[in-house]
């Protein structure tokens, strides 16, 4: 069949409509943007405004790249710290999730067939509530004269308030806390499609349930582990509102050193400069994401 | 005890340790709402004060009705881009670029907001150098809700369209349904109740966003999270409470509809299906 088509024919026959409107629009609002901030990173403040990257002053394109961002980024020990102290961040928050979460996606998997439901709601539940006003909640709780110092106090626990507010200790509260559910949901998924006669095989074997568990249970689930880990590392990295409320000034977080930069000191060209370095730190953890799930996809 | 007993009742704690964690923080937002002390953490009795006082908050209720109106309109935006995404994505394998589209299509997902942000704003500002519009406020910041909301509706929609049996379709063409017909007929109605969920979700998203809207809003459009967010920084302040409880009751009242819906629907298309095949065994 070679029927020749006009141009406008084929522009609105439904398969190039179909791939057309999102294809234009996650190029005008997803990558067009994302080279923008690559091309204001490359250029300096101007008084207001960033300087021109292209200059046409002689009559013919002159391109000047502007690296001091970046250099400014890789020399300044506290670039390079915050950058450091977010990844550490991120990888505790994992870590404590994936502890947390496990075991609880585990006997999630292993309750009962018709509770099963009613335990997934209610882990999804609290998503629907505003996460800004969790955070705010957990404020409430954690303030030197907030409700846990209240409480532990009126019964004789303590004497004197604990300082856990504007520590790492309420931010790494706020940030599992918000991002468990991320890990518990792909480890459940997994877990409760765990074929059971690969564990009644080993228990005939003689395998001990614990021996049985390191060995089977763990290295099957492992898709379910990296997808849980990738989720909740690879946001934590970039947070900004759980730090900003929690962490206070002391915890040093690459989200908010992005936002001052932009609001607090108009620096547009080094906020987009953190904000590639940042992407290039995702990256990695993106790729083995998306790997794990090809090849779930693929099974 | 028995080993088996000991496991039962270790997994039973564990479990419920972990919702106690996470319904914790709900449950002080609800029970704090109704203190009648200024010092939210004291409690000392009863009362609607916070309420009253949240009726009478002028700039906080104009921001709800400002982010309501943001969430409605963002959310019909992505649950109809995240539609063509998903189908693009799913009924069409081969074509030139689809690698690109499906990484655009996940990059708001797992991009941190304040990159998201960043990116899109000082992309308006250049369109603005160029041809004097938009300006910030509204439209800006639906853009921003609309392509965050895009990319979860299309995960969404998705998920139900590998689910569904693309034989329906074939067999509606065999019958002599044009495309569009097969798609309004067929595939719409089978894909509702993904696209309803796609939009309670992309409402919340946008509803419970901060983060976006302050780089994209403009003077005298603030929306709800970005006044709790000033306040929260400054300080605890009781009517935020009142406020997060009229909104967990309204969502939690959403959400139970929402479910009881959608099971409602699958019983009955489970129904009719048994329907038609005794129907056509006679």
């Amino acid at each position: 069949m070679a029927t020749k088509q006009g141009f406008f024919t084929r522009l609105l026959d439904g398969k190039h409509a179909v791939i057309g409107i999102p294809y234009l629009w996650f190029i005008l609002l997803a990558a067009v943007p994302i080279l923008i901030i690559l091309k204001i990173s490359l250029s300096e403040m101007q008084g207001t405004s960033v300087s021109n990257m292209i200059d046409w002053s002689n009559g013919w394109p002159k391109l000047t790249l502007n690296f001091s961002s970046y250099q400014f980024i890789f020399s300044d020990s506290l670039y390079l710290k915050t950058y450091l102290s977010s990844i550490k961040y991120a990888l505790l928050t994992t870590l404590i999730c994936l502890v947390i979460g496990y075991p609880f996606a585990y006997f999630m998997a292993r309750s009962p067939k018709h509770m099963q439901p009613t335990l997934l709601m209610l882990i999804m539940l609290p998503f629907w509530t505003s996460f800004l006003l969790r955070i705010y909640a957990w404020k409430t709780l954690l303030e030197n004269n907030g409700i846990i110092n209240n409480v532990l106090m009126s019964l004789g626990v303590i004497d004197a308030p604990l300082q856990m507010m504007n520590t790492p200790f309420s931010l790494m509260i706020g940030m599992v806390y918000s991002y468990l559910p991320f890990m518990i949901l792909p480890l459940y998924a997994n877990l409760s499609k765990l074929d059971m006669r690969y564990l009644e095989a080993a228990a005939d074997l003689g395998t001990s349930p614990f021996k049985a568990f390191w060995l089977i249970t763990v290295p099957l689930s492992k898709a379910g582990i990296i997808a849980g880990s990738m989720l909740v590392f690879i946001p934590t990295i970039g947070e900004y509102v759980i730090p900003e409320l929690l962490g206070g000034s002391s915890t040093l977080m690459i989200g908010r050193v992005l936002w001052n930069e932009f609001f607090s000191n108009n620096d547009w060209p080094m906020a987009s400069a953190v904000a590639v370095v940042m992407i290039l730190l995702i990256l990695v953890p993106m790729a083995i994401y998306n790997k794990s799930q090809a090849e779930a996809e693929m099974k | 005890m028995s080993q088996a007993t000991n496991n039962k009742i270790f997994s039973n704690l564990w479990m419920i340790a972990v919702y106690l964690f996470l319904y914790l923080p709900i449950f002080t937002l609800v029970v704090y709402s109704f203190n009648d002390s200024k010092l939210i953490s004291t409690w000392t009795h009863a009362s609607l004060r916070w309420y009253e006082a949240l009726i009478k908050d002028d700039d906080l209720i104009s921001a709800v009705l400002l982010s309501l109106k943001i969430a409605g309109i963002s959310a019909l935006m992505s649950v109809f881009f995240g539609t063509f995404t998903a189908f693009a994505l799913n009924r069409y394998k081969r074509f030139k670029g689809r690698t690109l589209l499906s990484s655009m299509s996940s990059m708001p997902l797992v991009m941190p907001d304040v990159i998201v942000g960043l990116s899109l704003l000082l992309m308006i500002i250049s369109v603005q150098h160029w041809l004097g519009f938009p300006e910030k406020g509204l439209f800006t910041i639906l853009l921003g809700h609309a392509l965050l909301g895009t990319a979860y509706a299309a995960v969404v929609v998705t998920s139900r369209l590998r689910e569904m049996d693309s034989k329906l379709d074939e067999a509606a063409m065999d019958l002599g349904c044009k495309p569009w017909q097969v798609f309004y007929l067929v595939t719409l109605p089978l894909l509702l109740p993904a696209l309803i969920s796609a939009f309670l979700l992309t409402f919340t998203l946008s509803f419970d966003d901060v983060v976006l809207s302050s780089f994209l809003s403009g003077p005298g459009y603030s929306t709800m999270p970005m006044v709790i967010f000033s306040r929260a920084r400054l300080g605890l302040n009781p009517t935020i409470n009142a406020v997060a409880t009229v909104t967990i009751v309204v969502v939690t009242f959403a959400v139970i509809a929402s479910s009881f819906y959608t099971s409602h629907q699958a019983r009955k298309r489970k129904r009719e299906e048994a329907q038609a095949y005794s129907d056509s065994n006679k």
